[in-house]
């Protein structure tokens, strides 16, 4: 994985320094609220309802054992024992003292992390396919590249205060495991013809309160051209992109309010200016990056085959985690696990500070170091040998980490929302905990098959409810939380948002009309390998409202 | 019925002024049952945030049960209590000192 250089060790360490001494003047009452909240929010640093927030990127959710061993360290010693990952792949700590700020972010530095720009109006943490460098269906590993616009991006100072936040995606597969199509930029890198690489490039995707699709502007820019086409997309939107309007300052806005051909020509205007001159990547250059993301060596392994076999004629449960957590490696005998942080009522993307240890043992003994962040708030390990799934699996069983429910109705997204979150108008994680403990029964979850159900505690849909397969909005609505439902959205290369189905559901109903829904579905798929999202494309909202709301409408 | 509440700044813990000074739980809070009494905490917590002691400083509606001071919105109950999820967070993981 990538390894800071002297100029990125030196940065990180002025800007702890620099940030520190701010924490300092603030707490010496030197500075005041209004100053530093701008400075402190360039650094992560949120307040929430009970206490501060702490924000850590962790670029592309990449990670080696050091460094989630460190974030362990972090939520023991600073925080509560806990840390949460996030659908943008970093984590957060919900408890932090301003006042031990410095010192962590001195510790974070002594392993080549930070948490500048998690939040603020700037380009925040670029993510990618958490199967980088390990999926068996990638056309080349998307990680230098989002390495490389992590670079770029970093304090930028013309992209440094833009209209509002903004996000990159990259993936390296067709199919999109990385939701680029909801993100500001979606890169997706693929050959052409001739061979080469490079990214078709989509604009414009997001979600908040008014969700949109991203629209594809370019089928194919040469890869030597990533940097200067970003920065043509960057300075249109910076140019043109509202001000005046926080909830319409996004540049899905501007691609829908500008219309997409115009906007497209816009953008390739600018980029005539650019593309020949100094942000053209050297070849030398993309291939040095290229090589801190070489994949380890993998040695053949070839005893696995009999050493799953056997495993799973002895242990059924380890049989269903391998069919749910385990999917296939480019190199036949190893494979990339899924570890589930949606154990059955827990609270998604939750991990203990003993957990994030043991992880890091895990990863350090059988996954080459290595660790990846997924969107969908899970941790994985990318490279394991099969001879080493038992093992690995036995390792999780015992420190809780062995759910089987990758891809399942239990893998639920979910945001904070109201139980810490400050923007919040209803509490989500409660809504996920109950949902997962209905549907507790792997056996069944099983039989429902994939099914993608995200819950957002407000309309920002940090919870990605408008591209779940089955979405949550919860509201508060005379005093009460109210949950609304949304079927048919999906964050992959068929991405699409969500319809509000009807009225919304009470606290007390909500699991209800989510078992409602889910077996109305397995009443008219045509065989189990009709996948929700499939049917409901197939058969559209009506069988599902009158499931829900028949019987009101008879009634009225 | 409103009360003052806010985070400290060193921390960011919530707060509510009573007797005084801040206090980490509610259930004592001073109580405004009218526009007056309003202005003299807003200006309470207008002094304490030009002060550098706490942020965030808002009027929040409360009612009184039991002798004991209560949010009426949930977000206020939560901040009050902590994570409804986490029973062992918050100021509920301490209830002796809610009691007091």
């Amino acid at each position: 994985m990538y390894r800071y250089d002297e100029f990125d060790q030196d940065f990180v360490q002025a800007r702890v320094a620099e940030f520190s001494d701010q924490v300092q003047r603030r707490l010496a009452g030197e500075i005041t609220e209004d100053q530093f909240r701008p400075l402190r929010l360039m650094n992560g640093v949120y307040l929430q309802l009970h206490a501060y927030m702490l924000r850590i990127a962790v670029p592309y959710g990449t990670l080696n054992s050091q460094q989630l061993r460190m974030l362990g360290h972090i939520a023991r010693k600073y925080d509560k024992g806990y840390g949460h990952f996030t659908t943008r792949q970093n984590i957060q700590f919900n408890w932090p003292a301003l006042s031990d700020i410095p010192a962590i972010l001195a510790d974070l530095a002594s392993v080549e992390m930070h948490a500048i720009q998690t939040s603020g109006n700037c380009i925040r943490n670029v993510t990618a396919d958490h199967f980088a460098g390990a999926a068996a269906d990638e056309v080349a590993d998307p990680r230098p590249y989002a390495e490389i616009l992590r670079q770029w991006s970093s304090v930028h100072p013309e992209f440094s205060f833009l209209p509002r936040k903004f996000k990159i995606a990259v993936t390296g597969a067709e199919r999109d495991r990385a939701a680029i199509q909801t993100h500001d930029i979606g890169l997706h890198l693929k050959k052409n013809a001739a061979g080469e690489l490079g990214f078709a490039v989509y604009v414009g995707g997001g979600q908040g309160r008014t969700p949109m699709v991203a629209k594809k502007i370019r089928d194919f820019l040469p890869e030597a051209d990533l940097l200067s086409y970003c920065t043509a997309i960057l300075r249109v939107y910076n140019l043109y992109g509202r001000r005046d309007n926080k909830y319409k300052a996004r540049i899905k806005i501007l691609v829908h309010e500008t219309g997409v051909e115009e906007i497209t020509r816009q953008i390739e205007a600018e980029w005539q200016e650019l593309k020949d001159a100094e942000l053209k990547l050297p070849e030398a250059d993309i291939r040095a990056i290229d090589a801190y993301f070489a994949p380890p060596r993998l040695t053949a392994r070839p005893e696995g085959d009999a050493a799953v076999k056997l495993a799973r004629l002895d242990s059924k449960s380890f049989s269903e985690w391998l069919d749910q957590n385990v999917v296939t490696h480019r190199h036949p005998d190893y494979a990339a696990v899924t570890i589930s942080l949606k154990g059955i009522g827990e609270v998604p993307g939750d991990a203990s500070d003993s957990q994030m240890e043991a992880v890091a043992d895990i990863a350090e003994k059988y996954a080459f170091d290595e660790l990846r962040v997924s969107h969908e708030q899970n941790l994985i390990l990318p490279h394991v040998a099969r001879a080493d799934l038992k093992a690995v699996y036995d390792a999780l069983v015992d420190i809780g980490l062995a759910t089987a429910n990758s891809n399942l109705i239990s893998d639920i997204i979910s945001c904070p929302g109201l139980d810490y979150c400050a923007l919040a108008t209803a509490r989500s994680i409660p809504v996920a905990q109950e949902i997962s403990q209905r549907f507790a029964s792997l056996e069944r979850q099983r039989e429902i098959g994939e099914l993608k159900l995200k819950i957002s505690g407000c309309i920002n849909a940090c919870g990605h409810h408008h591209v779940g397969h089955i979405g949550i909005l919860g509201v508060e609505k005379k005093g009460a939380e109210l949950y609304q439902v949304t079927l048919g959205g999906s964050a992959d290369e068929n991405t699409s948002v969500g319809e509000i189905i009807g009225r919304g559901f009470s606290s007390e109903e909500i699991t209800d009309a989510i078992e409602q829904i889910v077996e109305t579905y397995l009443g008219l798929r045509l065989d189990p390998s009709e996948r929700f999202i499939d049917a409901y494309r197939r058969v559209g909202p009506a069988p599902f409202k009158e499931a829900l709301y028949a019987g009101e409408t008879k009634a009225a | 019925m409103k009360v003052l509440t806010a985070n400290r700044l060193t921390d960011g813990i919530a707060v509510w002024y009573a007797d005084g000074g801040w206090a980490e739980t509610i259930g004592n809070a001073d109580l405004a049952h009218d526009k007056a009494a309003e202005d003299r905490l807003e200006a309470i917590g207008a002094a304490a945030y030009a002060n550098n002691e706490v942020v965030d400083v808002n009027l929040i509606d409360v009612t009184v049960v039991d002798g004991v001071v209560e949010a009426v919105r949930l977000r206020e109950k939560i901040r009050a209590a902590g994570p409804t999820i986490r029973g062992d967070l918050g100021k509920q993981a301490h209830p002796e000192t809610i009691r007091a």
